[in-house]
C-alpha cells in the first residue's frame, strides 16, 4: 500500500474525512444515542493515531509501536463500549464507518489514476478490516470480563458469614456447592473468624441439596484449618438423605460435632464459649 | 546473626515472630526457647506468628518439635495469630500439628495458657 | 537460579515471593505458590543433591500466571506414584512431600529417571 500517498490525503483531507465519519457514526447509531462531543474525540484521536502509524510504515501485522498505540485506543473504546452495554457489531461499526469516507477521499486524490486508487482501496480496506477485528476481540475481552465480575459478585453474595454472638460466626450454605464455591466459602469463612475473633464457627447445610466426596472433602479441609488456627467448627443441617451419602461415600468426619439443625449447633456453640441463654422469670401481678 | 526475642511474662514465655522463618533461625529459637525454659522453669510457651505468611512443612516440623521440648520440660505451647492463608495451605500439606494448643491472639492464647496451670494435677495458682 | 545452598532455597522463595506480589495474586494463592516453592526447591536441595529453580511468567487466553520449574540431576525417583501418596495426616513425613506440593498448585508435573534425575513443574493461574 502506498503509505506515503494514504498519509498525505489522511493530513490533507483530515476535516472532511473526520467530519462526513463523525456524522456517518452518530446517523448510524440507530438505538443507541451515542455523545456527539465523545464520538467527535474519539474519532479525532484514532484518525491522529492512525495517520501516525501509517506515516511509519505498515504491514500485515500492523507491527511497531504507532500500531500498538492505535491498537490500544481501539481496545480502550471497545471495552467501554462493551460495559455500556452496545452491542459488537455497534462497536465494530466505529472503525468501519470509516471506510466510506475515507474512499470518498481517496477518490478525489486518485482522480487521475485509476489502478492507484483501485490499489490504495484495497490497501486501507484490508486495513480497516484488520483494525475493525481488534475492535470485535477486544470488546469480546470486555464482555467478559462483566461476566467475569458479575459471577464474582454472586459468589460473594452466596455466602454470607454471619456473627451470630460474640465469638460465634456462622455460615449458612445455599444451593448446590462446585469446587469453586467451596474454597469461596472456607476463605471468607476463615476470614470472619479471625475479623469476629471467633472461637464457635458453625456451618449450616440445610440448603445444600447434594454433598459429593470434593465437597466433603473441602468441608473437612476447612474444619481442620480452623482447628489449627484456634476455632472449632459445627456442621449442622446434616439431612438423612446426606448422612446416608456421607457414610456410603466413605467420608470419615473424625471428630468434627455435627447436629441436624441450627439451633442444637447453636446450644453446642454457646456451651463451647461459656455461655448460655437463660428464660427471665416473669414477674407476678403482686411483685409489680 | 539474627535472633528472636523471648520476653518473660509472669510463668510464661512469649515469643513473637516477626520475620519469615529461615531454617537456621527456627533452630535458633528452639536452641534459646530451651536454654530459657530450663534457666526461668516457665511453665507455658506462647509463640504468636500472625506476622508470618509462609509456613512450610520444615517449620511446621520445627514448631511441633518445640511443642514437644516444651512439654518435656513441663511447659504448655500455644500458638497464636495462624493466618487463614497459612492454615488452609497447612492443611492441604497435611501437617496437623498434633499437641499444640492453638488460639486466635495473644489475648486468648494467654487465657489458654492460664487454663492449663489449673489442670488437675497442678497445685491451684492463685487468680 | 540454583538451589544448592539454604540461603539459595531461602532466595528462591523470596523471588517466588516477590514475583507472586508483583502479578497481584491472592494472598492464599501466593501463600500456597511460596510454599509449594519452598516443599519442591528443599526437595531439590536434599533429595536432588542441589539444582535450578527457573521461574517465569504464563498466560492462559487472558489469565496470568506462574511457572516454576526444579530441576536436579541427583538420583531420581524410583516410584513416583509412591513418592505422591502420602497420609492426609502424616505429621512425621520427612518425605519428599510432593503430594502435599502437588495439592497447592493449579498444574503439576512431574518427570523422573533413577540416577538421571527429577524435574518439576509446576503452574499457579491468578484467579478472576
Amino acid at each position: 500500500m502506498n503509505t506515503q500517498g494514504l498519509t498525505a490525503i489522511l493530513k490533507n483531507q483530515e476535516s472532511s474525512i473526520l467530519g462526513s465519519w463523525v456524522d456517518s457514526q452518530l446517523t448510524l447509531s440507530g438505538r443507541r444515542t451515542l455523545d456527539a462531543n465523545e464520538v467527535q474525540e474519539q474519532s479525532r484521536s484514532f484518525l491522529s493515531g492512525l495517520s501516525m502509524a501509517v506515516k511509519h510504515g505498515y504491514d500485515d501485522a500492523l507491527s511497531g509501536p504507532h500500531w500498538d498505540d492505535v491498537r490500544a485506543l481501539l481496545s480502550n473504546l471497545s471495552k467501554n463500549r462493551a460495559i455500556a452495554g452496545f452491542s459488537s457489531s455497534e462497536t465494530a461499526t466505529f472503525v468501519f464507518s470509516l471506510k466510506q469516507p475515507l474512499f470518498a477521499a481517496l477518490r478525489k486524490a486518485y482522480e487521475e489514476d485509476p489502478k492507484a486508487l483501485t490499489e490504495s482501496m484495497w490497501g486501507v480496506s484490508t486495513m480497516l478490516d484488520k483494525l475493525g477485528l481488534v475492535t470485535i476481540e477486544a470488546y469480546q475481552l470486555g464482555r467478559e470480563q462483566v461476566i467475569d465480575r458479575q459471577q464474582q459478585e454472586l459468589l460473594d453474595l452466596s455466602t454470607p458469614v454471619i456473627k451470630l454472638w460474640e465469638g460465634i460466626v456462622a455460615v449458612p450454605l445455599i444451593g448446590t456447592l462446585d469446587s469453586e464455591r467451596t474454597q469461596v466459602v472456607m476463605e471468607s469463612l476463615l476470614e470472619a473468624i479471625v475479623e469476629h475473633e471467633a472461637v464457635v464457627a458453625i456451618i449450616d447445610i440445610t440448603g445444600v441439596p447434594t454433598v459429593d466426596t470434593l465437597v466433603a472433602q473441602h468441608l473437612l479441609k476447612t474444619v481442620a484449618a480452623a482447628r489449627l488456627m484456634g476455632a472449632e467448627c459445627i456442621i449442622s443441617g446434616i439431612r438423612p438423605q446426606i448422612a446416608q451419602t456421607i457414610v456410603h461415600l466413605g467420608v470419615e468426619l473424625g471428630d468434627v460435632t455435627t447436629k441436624s439443625n441450627l439451633a442444637d449447633a447453636l446450644r453446642v456453640a454457646l456451651k463451647k464459649s461459656n455461655l448460655a441463654i437463660v428464660k427471665l422469670r416473669v414477674a407476678t401481678a403482686e411483685s409489680a | 546473626m539474627e535472633q528472636i526475642p523471648i520476653l518473660q511474662l509472669g510463668p510464661f514465655l512469649l515469643v513473637t515472630i516477626q520475620v519469615e522463618l529461615h531454617d537456621e533461625l527456627a533452630m535458633t529459637l528452639q536452641d534459646d526457647l530451651t536454654t530459657r525454659l530450663a534457666k526461668t522453669g516457665a511453665r507455658g510457651v506462647l509463640i504468636d506468628i500472625s506476622a508470618l505468611e509462609i509456613v512450610d512443612s520444615f517449620i511446621g516440623r520445627a514448631l511441633a518439635q518445640i511443642a514437644g521440648i516444651s512439654r518435656v520440660m513441663d511447659a504448655t505451647t500455644v500458638l497464636t495469630g495462624m493466618r487463614p492463608a497459612v492454615a488452609i495451605t497447612l492443611v492441604e500439606l497435611g501437617v496437623t500439628l498434633a499437641g499444640i494448643k492453638t488460639a486466635l491472639n495473644v489475648d486468648k492464647g494467654m487465657q489458654l495458657l492460664r487454663e492449663s496451670l489449673d489442670e488437675p494435677g497442678e497445685a491451684p495458682s492463685p487468680a | 537460579m540454583p538451589i544448592r545452598t539454604l540461603e539459595q532455597l531461602h532466595a528462591a522463595r523470596r523471588l517466588v515471593l516477590d514475583w507472586a506480589t508483583r502479578l497481584e495474586f491472592s494472598s492464599l494463592e501466593r501463600t500456597k505458590l511460596v510454599t509449594a516453592a519452598s516443599e519442591l526447591g528443599r526437595n531439590t536441595l536434599v533429595h536432588g543433591r542441589g539444582g535450578d529453580m527457573t521461574i517465569s511468567e504464563v498466560r492462559n487466553d487472558s489469565r496470568p500466571g506462574l511457572e516454576l520449574r526444579f530441576e536436579d540431576h541427583g538420583p531420581g525417583i524410583t516410584d513416583i506414584e509412591q513418592a505422591m501418596t502420602d497420609g492426609f495426616s502424616t505429621a512425621r513425613s520427612l518425605g519428599l512431600g510432593l503430594g502435599g506440593a502437588r495439592r497447592l498448585v493449579n498444574e503439576f508435573d512431574i518427570a523422573s529417571e533413577p540416577a538421571h534425575g527429577t524435574r518439576i513443574t509446576v503452574r499457579q493461574w491468578k484467579r478472576r
